[in-house]
């Protein structure tokens, strides 16, 4: 066993009531790729965080390089050698690259004299691990890969030895991921130790040495890559066989509910997210519309569901056109049928400081039901959703309690809730599992399967390709905004990957 | 009277109105680049005129006076600072707070003080900023066009005024061209990218509001002891917030700041010189019309009729480390 | 995400954290009587004394209170949808003219209880006018609502100014006011009210009004909590995408609130100008529509809790009168500094106090656990 790079000793962190990491042990040896995997909300960026000193354990010891260190702030852990690309890139969008490069890396009070050295220094790295880009470039401008460069370029011009990266390939196409890890191969071979925190089993396999497993804030084990396979991680991960298939039987597809043509959206910036789209979807059938997040997908559901405007195309719900290049008016929408579970359920689907029974009518609270005279009928609105709490068996059971206090599975059950019970004939969701425990996965995953048998046309939108293959009659891949495939759901991975990619997708759109 | 003489007597006082913006208006750049919204910049300059005016009667020292207005004026910003970043209250709150505490402490001390009723006593010339004559002044004022300008329009001003016109360019120096600039627009844009360089968020804010608490007090200083003899009840009369209007309208850039400033500047000084004089083609404007006026273009340019005013990405938001 | 701090009972969340910034505040302001070199509590006594000591008292302290109410329902109304009104003052000070105009044109025609609804109609209109067009710029333009309220409350100034030298002032008149109303611009006093608790109205002005007040908040609490223009607002104010999401309209909340909480600032004219003076004076508002900020702070968006924080405002202008005449070193001007203090700890400080009292509350009640427990996962 070779030198390690970082040891973690009984590392003990909680926010509050959230014990984060419990009792954490880790070895890191010097001059590998370490894999950490683990669910979301499995504790691993906390405790990379820690070590990044960007919080403080309560209890623990971090040793680097075999010293022991008191990681107190990011300053700490950077003069240690320790550099890390977060989740959400800490850019400053607004400066070029050379100014968020040398922001807290500058070596005088006066700009000038350090910033020829840092462009020469800039070179020199550009040069040595091949991560070209134009240090005159303004942040907010460059792709998004090409942002996280330079997220690694800070690291190192921070003379990292250790870089740590946090779910870094969540944000690329597999393209830019693969790139990615030739980056990370490179940075290997030149003696840097890696941390790769991931939920991506496949990423774990491709790229890392060892690897090691948290479940709900503990460390259940490290491996050597080789010698596990992608099975014995994923028990590890979830602690019990996975139900990679969900019990459903054959579709029924009916009529066509809802039909999207040639459906165009940009976003504010005018850059185009969802490219010429057209589908349909018909009742009694689960269509998963798969790929990378940030390809267009939530701009696709906020377009047909009237958040979003869009700038050409049309929609059709029920045969009857929506308005969604003018004023397509979501509570109208709702009327005429459609039931829409948004992807960011703590900004979007739920209002947190609301009591549970006010979530339980955001959206519907027009309706006569809930009416008495001018006035809400609270002890409708408060009878109506502890009909739904016992239904979905949401936890705890009590209609007046701030929505902020529920688990994720929970809040999630109380937007499903909501919008399934209105008896809609189209239902669209997006990352119906993001943030929620395996306990509720399933719950949920029954309960679209059950609105699909009940004859609704149901559009679900996912990042985890296995709930779109598990859940789906058809898969639609979106890339770059275009619909680049549509392939059964027995379709292998690879096959979906590489139109994720947009590699097939390239050639199948041509034709 | 000949036109240029016209022109130099609106462009005085133009420049005299608008020092006081100018540095109130730089203030808020500062703060307002650092993360955090400042609505107090009107007590602040108040508390600082205030503790010119009773430093520098006492004293018998301008100077003294000037020290005072900045140590209060920090003061306060630090109370600011304390509840927008510390405690991340609201910020707007905050400001409005300070301004109200302000008006009625500066009252109350002044009369317990000074017993003079609303104002403290007026100040003798060695305890006020005196203006200041350029060389070469008296001897130049014959050149024609050249003479005049120089020795009318630049020449004659109190030091403050100069130094409120060179820390247009300093400002600018600072923010852009050094280290504390690049780290104080950063923690107004991504606090996080701060963070995670190992760069205090809650230490640059503070810095920045510090700054911003220096030049309101020179502002407070040159109302009371350069515009005025000391300092009377309510002196900033909406001042601090025409700066405010003024630090928007520039976008939050320091040149910009500069000319909102003497446009506000020179509509006042335009009111004053022609009150109930009818003008060509408009007639008899009331005055109470040219008061407002102002306040009416602000909201005018507010509403995005000229360009679009984007301010710093993380204003108003106290700072939280996710999770 | 915010900390989420354990739920508080009621009586702390609406009673103790108040009270706690409310003794915080006359702390402060305790030492700046001291710094004058007067006794603190010499001044409460002749505050307290000033404000309850007779029946005439307690008439101009809840004559006051009226007024707070109404522009404390203001702010707070904004506050709901997430939106800072600071134009009260001035949305109060144009409503002025709704107010003058009913009573100019009918006050010898008509008796106070036709009047007097015209005049409220009056005052909502022109207070709702006044504060619709920065609402309007919000929602259209995009331009920042605590800015143009701020500039709005300086041109209603202006024009305030403008219409009582050139518009609304007597012919002849020196003074910048109308003329006195006659019998149908004069609102009756609350005799029969104070006579109930065995109390003279003297000579303050108590009158009518505060029931439209109290009134007002009976319908603010109405509105917010009970219709669905209220859940619209609140939505709005918690969370502007699920807003969005649920279909509700943005520009037309922003703009339907400040006309709501312009009107109800508007509703302040009534109390001095038909209920005290009789005219419209220059300057009537005098810094109430502040005032309505502090209220608003301190009773916590709440009618229940603006209404016992606008009578402690009625305590303070009253008794800060009380005080000023027998310690005359000690202005009302002390008033504007309890303003801001109340201002800066029940609102901009108001997490300072919040966690140890929550420790505090949980400790002696021991049911933190139950409620804390649910949180997790």
């Amino acid at each position: 066993m070779g030198e390690l790079a970082i040891e973690l000793k009984g590392i003990d962190k909680s926010f509050g009531l959230v014990h984060a990491n419990k009792d954490i042990n880790l070895k890191v040896r010097k001059g590998t790729i370490h894999g950490i995997v683990g669910e979301n909300g499995a504790g691993k960026s906390t405790l990379m965080s820690i070590l990044y000193g960007f919080y403080q354990a309560d209890r623990g010891e971090i040793l680097v390089d075999g010293r022991p260190i008191d990681i107190r702030d990011p300053n700490t852990a950077i003069a240690a050698g320790i550099g890390m690309v977060h989740q959400h890139f800490m850019l400053v969008e607004n400066f070029t690259v050379l100014e968020n490069i040398m922001l807290g890396a500058e070596e005088s009070r006066i700009l000038n004299a350090g910033i020829a050295r840092a462009r020469a220094e800039l070179k020199r790295l550009e040069r040595e691990y091949a991560l070209e880009v134009d240090p005159d470039a303004v942040i907010e401008e460059l792709p998004v890969g090409l942002q996280q460069r330079v997220e690694i370029l800070k690291a190192l011009y921070r003379k990292a030895d250790i870089l740590i990266l946090d779910e870094p390939t969540g944000v690329l196409t597999p393209a830019e991921a693969d790139h990615l890890f030739r980056i990370l191969e490179q940075l290997k071979a030149q003696g840097k130790t890696i941390i790769l925190i991931t939920h991506k089993l496949r990423e774990i396999m491709a790229i890392t040495d060892e690897v090691s497993v948290m479940r709900r804030g503990e460390m259940v084990a490290t491996r050597e890559t080789g010698k596990t396979s992608v099975e014995e991680l994923a028990e590890l991960m979830v602690g019990r066989r996975v139900l990679l298939r969900v019990q459903k039987g054959e579709a029924q597809p009916g009529d066509v509910k809802l039909s999207v043509e040639n459906l165009t959206v940009r976003d504010s910036r005018g850059v185009t997210m969802v490219d010429n789209v057209s589908f349909d979807l018909r009742a009694g059938e689960i269509v998963g519309i798969a790929g990378v997040a940030g390809n267009g997908q939530s701009e696709l559901l906020e377009a047909i569901s009237g958040i979003r405007r869009a700038v050409s195309g049309s929609v059709l719900l029920n045969s009857e056109a929506i308005d969604v290049t003018g004023n397509a008016d979501p509570a109208e929408l709702r009327a005429r049928g459609l039931a829409h579970v948004p992807e960011d359920r703590h900004h979007v689907g739920l209002v947190l400081k609301f009591e549970e029974s006010e979530n339980a009518i955001l959206g519907y609270h027009d309706d006569p039901k809930y009416r008495k005279g001018f006035l809400l009928d609270i002890d409708a609105i408060r009878a109506d959703a502890e009909e739904k709490i016992e239904k979905y068996d949401i936890r705890p059971p009590n209609a007046r309690l701030k929505t902020a206090n529920f688990s994720g599975g929970n809040q999630q059950k109380i937007v499903l809730a909501r919008e399934m019970e209105r008896d809609p004939d189209v239902l669209i969701i997006g990352q119906p599992t993001r943030g929620v425990d395996v306990g509720a996965i399933e719950f949920i995953h029954k309960r679209i399967i059950e609105m699909r048998d009940q004859g609704k046309a149901v559009l679900l939108v996912s990042v985890e390709l296995d709930e779109i293959r598990a859940l789906s009659d058809r898969i639609l891949v979106m890339f770059a905004g275009r619909v680049v495939g549509e392939r059964a759901p027995d379709a292998s991975e690879g096959e979906l990957g590489l139109l994720m990619a947009g590699v097939e997708g390239r050639k199948e759109a041509a034709e | 009277m000949d036109l240029l003489q016209l022109f130099l007597e609106l462009a005085q006082s133009t420049v005299r109105l608008s020092t006081p913006l100018i540095l109130a208006a730089l203030a808020g750049l500062f703060t307002e680049r650092a993360g955090v919204f400042d609505i107090g910049l009107e007590g602040k300059m108040l508390g600082g005129a205030f503790a010119a005016g009773c430093v520098a009667f006492v004293a018998q020292s301008a100077m003294a006076g000037l020290l005072a207005a900045v140590v209060v004026s920090v003061l306060l910003s630090l109370v600011h600072g304390y509840a927008s970043i510390t405690q991340r209250g609201n910020q707007i709150v905050s400001g409005v707070a300070i301004n109200f505490i302000v008006a009625g402490s500066t009252v109350i001390l002044g009369q317990a003080w000074f017993q003079q009723g609303g104002r403290t006593p007026a100040l003798s010339e060695g305890a006020r900023f005196q203006e200041i004559e350029l060389p070469f002044a008296e001897a130049l004022r014959s050149v024609p066009l050249i003479g005049p300008i120089y020795a009318e329009l630049l020449s004659g001003h109190a030091a403050l005024t100069y130094f409120a016109f060179l820390m247009v360019p300093f400002t600018w120096w600072v923010l852009y061209r050094t280290r504390f600039g690049l780290r104080l627009r950063a923690v107004g844009e991504n606090p996080g990218a701060v963070d995670t360089a190992g760069i205090s968020v809650i230490w640059m804010r503070y810095r920045g509001v510090i700054c911003c608490g220096i030049l309101c007090g020179v502002a407070g200083a040159y109302l009371s002891l350069a515009a005025n003899a000391g300092w009377t009840k309510g002196m900033t009369a909406g001042k601090g917030y025409i700066a405010l209007a003024a630090l928007i309208f520039a976008k939050w850039r320091p040149v910009n700041v500069m000319f909102a400033c003497l446009l506000f500047g020179f509509l006042d000084a335009f009111a004053i010189r022609y009150q109930g004089t009818p003008l060509p083609l408009i007639g008899k404007v009331p005055v109470q019309l040219m008061q407002a006026l102002p306040y009416i273009l602000t909201v005018i340019l507010l509403a995005g009729f000229i360009g679009k005013a984007i301010p710093p990405k993380a204003g108003g938001v106290p700072y939280v480390k996710e999770r | 995400m915010s900390v989420p701090y354990a739920k508080l009972p009621a009586w702390a969340e609406y009673g103790l954290i108040p009270l706690v910034n409310l003794i915080v505040a006359f702390a402060v302001a305790g030492l700046v009587v001291l710094l004058v070199g007067e006794s603190p509590l010499e001044a409460a006594y002749h505050m307290i004394n000033g404000a309850f000591g007779r029946g005439e008292y307690i008439g101009f302290t809840l004559y006051y209170a009226t007024t707070f109410i109404f522009t404390g329902l203001a702010v707070a109304v904004a506050f709901h949808a997430g939106l800072f009104n600071i134009g009260g003052e001035g949305q109060a000070y144009v409503a002025g003219i709704g107010v003058a105009l009913a009573c100019l044109s009918l006050d010898r025609i008509m008796p106070w209880y036709v009047v007097f609804p015209v005049a409220i109609l009056g005052a909502a209109l022109f207070g709702a006018a006044w504060a619709f067009i920065p609402g309007w710029l919000q929602a259209k333009r995009g331009s920042h609502i605590v800015i143009t309220t701020i500039m709005f409350n300086f041109i209603a100034a202006s024009l305030m100014n403008y219409m009582l030298n050139r518009v609304m002032k007597p012919l002849g008149s020196m003074s910048l006011e109308t003329r006195t109303f006659e019998a149908g611009g004069q609102l009756p006093k609350l005799d029969w009210l104070m006579k109930i608790f065995g109390l003279s109205v003297g000579t303050s002005p108590f009158n009518v009004t505060f029931l439209l007040a109290l009134a007002a908040a009976f319908g603010v609490w109405v509105l917010i909590w009970r219709t669905r223009l209220g859940y619209e607002m609140r939505t709005m104010g918690h969370s502007p995408a699920a807003a969005r999401y649920a279909g509700i309209k943005e520009a037309r909340i922003i703009v339907i609130t400040m006309m709501i909480s312009g009107a109800l600032a508007g509703m302040m004219a009534l109390n001095p100008i038909m209920g005290e003076t009789y005219r419209m004076q220059l300057d009537f508002v005098q810094g109430a529509g502040f005032v309505g900020i502090a209220v608003a702070l301190m009773g916590r968006s709440h009618p229940a809790g603006i209404i016992p924080a606008a009578i402690l405002f009625g305590v303070l202008y009253q008794g800060g009168a009380e005080i000023s005449f027998e310690m005359p070193s000690i202005s009302r001007d002390m008033i504007v500094i309890i303003q801001g203090l109340v201002i800066l700890f029940a609102g901009a400080l108001e997490h300072m106090f919040r966690p140890a009292i929550t420790r505090a509350v949980l400790a002696v009640s021991g049911r933190g656990h139950t409620e804390a427990a649910v949180k997790g996962a």
